[in-house]
């Protein structure tokens, strides 16, 4: 398969860029949001638009009423909300959520997809227990109670958890912490009795929980896919969540590069344009190729993803680390190459410095991913 | 099963019958490969076979047509012959730069004639070809180069030095940049080809710092070349030029094909293990760069087919390609310890790791520099200003 879009994705891609630029431009959406101190962090009224465009059933089965498309057509969502860092629960809900409930049984699908498909439900992700993402452990527990579970523990970096209707959450049922077996994922509603959420405002103005679960009870039916054979499913869930926060990076990558190119093209000193040093110009240069091949690696990692390759694992992770640390070099160098403005407010490139800072740390950084990259290889 | 799929099977199957054991370990340099031409000698009789296999089934230039030596292979097909090729650890039955850099600018400017000959002759590995491009005073500013062709009515008489002539020594024929008009800069040069053996043609070898001598100096006193071995129109020698430049670029980068670029964690780790974790994470980080490049590569391949690479864009690739080749060689030294240090030792084979790791050092300049195609890049994609 050739590595670009086919006629259908670029139409797609047409489509969705014009949309997100109509609707979620940053001085309509996050700008708006953050300055209102927004607690959802994100638009309803713009997600149920999401779901009329039929975005948010992308990676949804046909037989589940979704398009059943895969994770180059998500890429081509995630990108362009990247690009105007358009605060969304797509990736969480559209994304990871509907990659996990594809493992589900046809009760939970019920209860969840619809809402997804109409715009009106947003799942969260509970993985992560400490302040970097460690998935290989995990130690909150999940005990038989009756006809259900009682859960036990703790989450962190919940992206929409307080806003979410449920929470993807990867418990251990059996085993110690970090076993490979003896996990199973939960579809827990919000606000099961027990648990407890300490929603924090992150540096991209984003809305994150802590949450605990203090002998939370939830139904049998609320286990997606085997208890205690979960790992198939969370790694599965990570790879979507991962590639898509590659795809995510690469618009973010690319839309501080093009507003730092335009500035480079307007911005005068000692009398002529600052785009016209060699100094400058050797730097946009070496970025321009270095966010062409994160591009490149992200549509590669997609299509093998979707193809259901054995090297998908392996090449998530590349692409993750290799747009991670793309778009960390494109905001050091904007906010750079922008001199003094780049530090105000008023400017945008200091938002785009601060969501790449958020979406690198998110299911794994980049020294994660190369460190699994050689883990992977045998090294 | 789809045409393609067939169509693979079928590479499959000829590559796993007709490709010699041999020819499926990595080429260990650039002496190790089968360069073709008058006076070449093959290493064993496998390199032999294998040449005249694929040439026997136009699979040393399988996208060019029939008629030309090559097999006619779609662009699909043929990266289905590449990825099978991959598959299998197949070497390149030719390595040539009549293949890289000539044959496209012929595809492109040679006449009806002149395609049938030359790029026959390109296909089936008769000719080794040279490029004489740069000249002692013109290195990155090589429009400003000296070597003169007089007009003699049917034939031009030569006169000038080029250097940096890669196995000019070795080589049968040379196409060479030759100004033909002392007055106009870019539209005063044209596009020559010429026999090494032609009366008044020496080279000498330049010794490099890896010891070797890849490169020669040329000089050409009074050498007669016919008026029908021009490409393309006189005085517009530039535009073949830079066309040629853009595959030359795109082949230095490593773009499809090459294995030189492939991921070295596994590899290191195997021959003698990596002794601590900030080498194993800078190895781990080249892996990662290295993958991704590869995968530049490939879409740049794909995308070029359709018309839908950003012209320029090889100047790019040669650039990253480049610099990620010598940031390997690095890697490869600092595994290998004091033993990558032997410089004429059987254990290394007469220090193949350190004049390896040297040779690479002239990756970022021939060709261009990195800091040439830099300009490039901001001039011709991100449109700077007074780039």
């Amino acid at each position: 398969m050739p590595l670009y879009h086919t006629e259908d994705q670029a139409m797609l891609a047409e489509t969705v860029t014009g949309f997100i630029a109509d609707n979620g431009a940053i001085r309509g959406q996050l700008r708006t949001l953050r300055d209102a101190g927004d607690a959802a962090g994100y638009d309803p009224a713009l997600w149920k638009q999401f779901a009329e465009m039929g975005l948010t059933g992308i990676l949804v089965a046909e037989a589940d009423g979704g398009l059943g498309l895969g994770h180059v057509e998500a890429g081509i969502v995630l990108r362009e909300i990247g690009r105007n860092l358009t605060p969304s629960p797509f990736l969480s809900t559209a994304v990871a959520g509907a990659s996990a409930l594809a493992a589900a049984s046809d009760d939970l699908k019920g209860r969840y997809l619809p809402g997804i498909l109409a715009g009106e439900t947003v799942l969260a992700l509970a993985i992560d227990e400490a302040p970097k993402h460690r998935p290989e452990k995990i130690a909150l527990r999940a005990e038989r109670a009756g006809n259900g579970f009682r859960l036990t523990g703790a989450k962190s970096f919940v992206v929409h958890g307080a806003s979410a209707d449920a929470l993807i959450v990867a418990a251990r049922t059996s085993g110690s912490d970090s076993d490979q077996d003896g996990i199973t994922l939960f579809a827990v509603p919000r606000d099961a009795a027990g648990i407890g959420h300490n929603a924090v405002r992150l540096v991209d103005s984003a809305m994150a929980s802590h949450v605990r679960f203090d002998g939370v009870e939830v139904d049998g039916g609320t286990v997606i896919g085997e208890v205690d054979g979960g790992r198939a499913v969370l790694d599965r869930v990570l790879a979507a969540g991962r590639v898509g926060a590659a795809a995510e990076l690469t618009g973010v990558g690319g839309g501080a590069f093009a507003i730092t190119t335009a500035y480079l093209k307007t911005r005068k000193q000692f009398g002529r344009l600052i785009g016209e040093f060699q100094a400058l110009q050797h730097r946009a240069a070496h970025l321009y190729g270095e966010l062409e091949i994160a591009d490149a690696v992200v549509i590669k990692a997609q299509q093998l993803l979707d193809g259901g390759s054995a090297q998908a694992d392996m090449m998530v992770s590349v692409a993750k680390a290799k747009a991670s640390r793309t778009t960390n070099l494109a905001v050091r160098e904007g906010v750079q190459m922008h001199g003094g403005v780049g530090m105000t407010d008023e400017y945008d490139i200091g938002l785009y410095m601060k969501r790449d800072r958020a979406l690198a740390e998110f299911l794994g950084d980049a020294t994660y991913h190369a460190d699994r990259v050689a883990t992977l290889s045998g090294y | 099963m789809s045409d393609l799929e067939a169509f693979r099977a079928e590479i499959r199957a000829w590559i796993e019958a007709n490709c010699p054991p041999e020819m499926r370990a990595p080429v260990q340099d650039e002496d190790d490969a089968c360069w073709g031409g008058r006076n070449f000698v093959f290493k064993n009789e496998a390199q032999k076979t294998w040449l005249e296999r694929c040439v026997a089934m136009g699979y040393t230039v399988p996208d060019w047509p029939k008629a030309y030596g090559g097999a006619g292979m779609t662009a699909p097909q043929a990266k289905i012959w590449r990825e099978e090729m991959a598959r299998a650890g197949a070497r390149l039955p030719l390595s040539s730069f009549g293949i890289w850099m000539l044959g496209p600018a012929l595809l492109k400017f040679g006449t009806e004639e002149q395609k049938v000959h030359y790029l026959g002759q390109i296909a089936r590995g008769e000719i080794r070809w040279c490029q004489g491009y740069s000249e002692p005073g013109s290195g990155s500013d090589l429009v400003s180069l000296q070597t003169f062709g007089e007009d003699m009515g049917d034939h031009w008489v030569v006169n000038g030095q080029k250097i940096w002539t890669s196995y000019a020594n070795k080589a049968d024929w040379i196409f060479c940049l030759v100004r033909t008009d002392k007055a106009n800069k870019y539209q005063g040069i044209s596009f020559l080809l010429f026999d090494m053996t032609t009366p008044g043609v020496t080279t000498r070898p330049i010794k490099l710092i890896s010891g070797n001598s890849p490169f020669c100096e040329t000089f050409f006193d009074n050498v007669v070349v016919p008026k029908h071995q021009i490409v393309g129109e006189l005085n517009r020698g530039w535009d073949v030029a830079k066309y040629l430049l853009g595959h030359e670029r795109e082949m230095i980068s490593g773009a499809g094909g090459s294995d030189r670029l492939n991921a070295i964690g596994a590899v290191i780790n195997r021959n003698g293990g990596i002794d601590n974790a900030v080498l194993r994470a800078e190895l781990a980080q080249f892996d990662i760069d290295a993958l991704a490049f590869a995968a530049m590569g490939e879409k740049f391949l794909d995308e070029a087919k359709v018309g839908k690479a950003h012209p320029a864009q090889p100047n790019m690739m040669k650039y990253a390609g480049t610099e990620l080749n010598k940031r390997r060689h690095e890697l490869l030294m600092a595994a290998g310890g004091s033993t990558a240090l032997e410089w004429d030792s059987p254990a290394t084979r007469g220090g193949a790791p350190s004049r390896n790791w040297l040779r690479t050092k002239a990756n970022s300049i021939e060709g261009g520099t990195s800091e040439v195609m830099l300009n490039v890049v901001a001039k011709r994609i991100l449109d700077l200003p007074g780039a």
